[in-house]
């Protein structure tokens, strides 16, 4: 009943194209902003940081990335994992080799390292489309694993071939290490979500955005209109690889604490950060989070009520996990192709009419 | 009407049409050992409404898409405002200003009908992508500006009501106008046209007429357009191209074209005995 347009009228364009058009969704967007950066910072505690908010921060960005790849551009990616790994590894040499400069500075650049990264092997991307270049994606996951793996400089010549943050703080709040506070870990996070999906944001709402989609609807056309394939690939290749990169230094440094390539930068998740995009909606900025939000929650949600409730054996309860996750990725490709974010778009555009529909 | 004035001639309905825009200079093109185009010679001169015709397979929408840099011809050259254009992609020429539409709708089925005019703009804008990653200032200016334009072409057209509408729910014909749309939006110096009629019924082709005359009268653009509709070629265009199994065999005004033999022969047959 208050969601709706009607005596919202737009007198200029800049209102029009506005993200939330509606009055409605600007205050729940504000009032989500003020629960989570006023209320949630107070309250939190470690079981929740670590199990709940902070994965759902980190493989939200990975998942704003990916889907500006394969939701905005078109071009499948399957190597997301070692992207992560490249961002992860990169904020580990910088920490160790610059220890003074701030951590908010080293993950921006493990970032921008991913990105050039992420731009070498977006390269077959200009001849080659659809599975084939998933599969050359697939090569870089395996790749950088190995590479990662391989060479002894990448980890400091560690023993256990492990890397593992060294403690560092902004404003003598400590960010990473084993000291970390859940709230700082949280609010970093946060804070650095929400930069990136605005970004992210104003890189689809404009200019850019329409080459990708434009590559991704009809690459033909969009060249005869004026778009040059080999910028729009190759610039969607690159902002989706910041992006990953910085979610991998952020999942290695402020979640993990200490990991190895194989085990935490593995295929398996690459394959989660694209259920992930598929279930929460390809092209949609919203359907990353919800993604993320969904397959995050899910395996804690389902513990906390088979182990938790009902008293199950726990690895029974990881085994119905895996069946129930595989069965809706299937639902969700035949019954909603497009995602959370559909339901969500179709729910909305009810909730304009109703109660009175006709 | 002299055609070979260079400085241009004066339609039968008093339209000065000024020199040479366009010049295809002895275009061959083949796919392997078949020739679709053979030594076509023809010009589009400023502010003039140019068919091309000819039975199905002559190799029409080959041509439109030589001069879209598609396809890059064997031999001969392609002179576009007094100069010889290098083989170029067809992003290229359309930073040029040569836009098209498509003889199968080719509009971005994912985006909305806004999206997808605002899409024609593109070649004209020019903010880098930091600039777009802040949107504040700069992006958000060129995103308005051009909008501006895009909201003159919306008007111009007549699509205000499906401004939001993804494409993907669009009748034909209007999809064909949307399409249209995007190219004008482009604002381009030749406007090329695949087909604009095909498959219309007969309000959808008189509105379909109508715009392109008006876009012509209003801003000048010159079009070069292959139609089927032979009632529609010769009321719209102020010379026509015929070609036949890729060969020119006819060129001048629709009346010089109606009467020429070889395209009679090429429409009706010919009896070989």
């Amino acid at each position: 009943m208050f969601y709706r347009e009607s005596g919202d009228f737009k007198t200029t364009y800049t209102e029009d194209s506005q993200t939330f058009p509606i009055k409605f969704d600007r205050i729940r967007y504000y009032a989500v902003l003020a629960v989570a950066f006023g209320v949630i910072p107070f309250f939190i505690n470690d079981y929740w940081a670590n199990a709940v908010f902070v994965p759902f921060l980190i493989y939200a960005i990975a998942a704003i990335g990916l889907n500006i790849l394969v939701g905005y551009c078109g071009q499948v990616s399957l190597g997301t994992g070692g992207f992560m790994a490249v961002g992860a590894y990169a904020v580990y040499k910088l920490m160790t080799s610059f220890p003074e400069v701030s951590i908010v500075i080293h993950v921006l650049l493990a970032g921008g390292i991913t990105a050039c990264v992420g731009l070498l092997f977006g390269l077959p991307s200009l001849r080659i489309k659809g599975f084939y270049l998933a599969v050359a994606t697939l090569a870089a996951q395996f790749f950088l694993v190995w590479l990662f793996n391989k060479v002894p400089w990448f980890y400091n010549y560690s023993a256990s071939g492990q890397i593992s943050a060294p403690e560092r703080d902004i404003f003598g709040i400590i960010l990473t290490g084993p000291n970390t506070s859940a709230s700082a870990k949280y609010l970093f996070c946060a804070l650095m979500l929400l930069a990136l999906a605005w970004l992210a944001r104003n890189l689809t709402r404009g200019a850019m955005g329409r080459r990708w989609m434009a590559i991704r609807d009809m690459d033909i056309a969009a060249e005869i209109i004026g778009v040059n394939p080999l910028g729009a690939k190759l610039s969607a290749f690159a902002v989706s690889s910041f992006f990953i990169g910085v979610s991998g230094a952020l999942f290695f440094a402020v979640y993990l604490g200490a990991a190895e390539v194989g085990e935490s930068f593995g295929i398996q998740k690459s394959f989660l950060v694209l259920f992930m995009v598929i279930i929460g909606g390809l092209g949609s900025i919203f359907g990353s989070l919800a993604g993320a939000a969904f397959l995050v929650l899910l395996p804690v949600f389902l513990k906390n009520v088979l182990v938790g409730m009902l008293g199950w054996p726990t690895d029974l309860a990881a085994h119905l996990e895996l069946m129930i996750v595989g069965a809706l990725i299937i639902i969700f490709l035949i019954a909603e192709p497009h995602g959370i974010a559909q339901l969500w778009r179709h729910t909305k555009e009810k909730l304009r009419l109703w109660p009175f529909p006709h | 009407m002299n055609m070979q004035n260079p400085e241009g001639y004066t339609t039968a309905d008093g339209r000065q049409i000024g020199g040479v825009l366009m010049e295809m200079k002895n275009i061959t093109l083949r796919f392997g050992g078949v020739n679709a185009i053979t030594g076509i010679t023809f010009d589009i001169r400023e502010g003039e409404i140019r068919a091309i015709i000819g039975p199905n397979g002559a190799g029409k929408s080959s041509m439109l898409n030589v001069i879209s840099g598609f396809y890059v011809p064997q031999e001969g050259e392609v002179w576009f405002r007094g100069a010889k254009r290098p083989p170029m992609k067809p992003y290229q020429v359309a930073n040029q200003g040569i836009a098209r539409t498509f003889q199968n709708i080719a509009l971005f089925e994912g985006m909305s009908v806004l999206d997808n005019i605002m899409t024609g703009r593109l070649t004209q804008m020019k903010t880098g992508l930091l600039a777009q990653a802040i949107w504040w200032g700069r992006a958000q200016a060129e995103e308005i500006a051009h909008r501006e334009k895009v909201e003159k072409v919306i008007d111009f057209l007549e699509i205000q009501h499906i401004r939001k509408t993804p494409v993907g729910r669009l009748p034909y014909g209007l999809k064909k106008r949307v399409e249209l749309a995007r190219a004008l939006a482009a604002e381009p110096k030749l406007l090329l046209l695949d087909e604009p009629m095909a498959g219309m019924n007969v309000e959808e082709k008189e509105d379909m007429s109508r715009f392109i005359l008006d876009v012509n009268d209003e801003f000048g653009t010159t079009i070069a357009l292959i139609e089927h509709d032979m009632g529609v070629v010769m009321d719209l265009s102020d010379r026509v191209v015929v070609m036949d199994y890729g060969k020119k065999i006819g060129d001048g005004t629709p009346d010089e074209v109606r009467n020429n033999q070889a395209v009679i022969d090429a429409y009706l047959g010919v009896s070989h005995d």
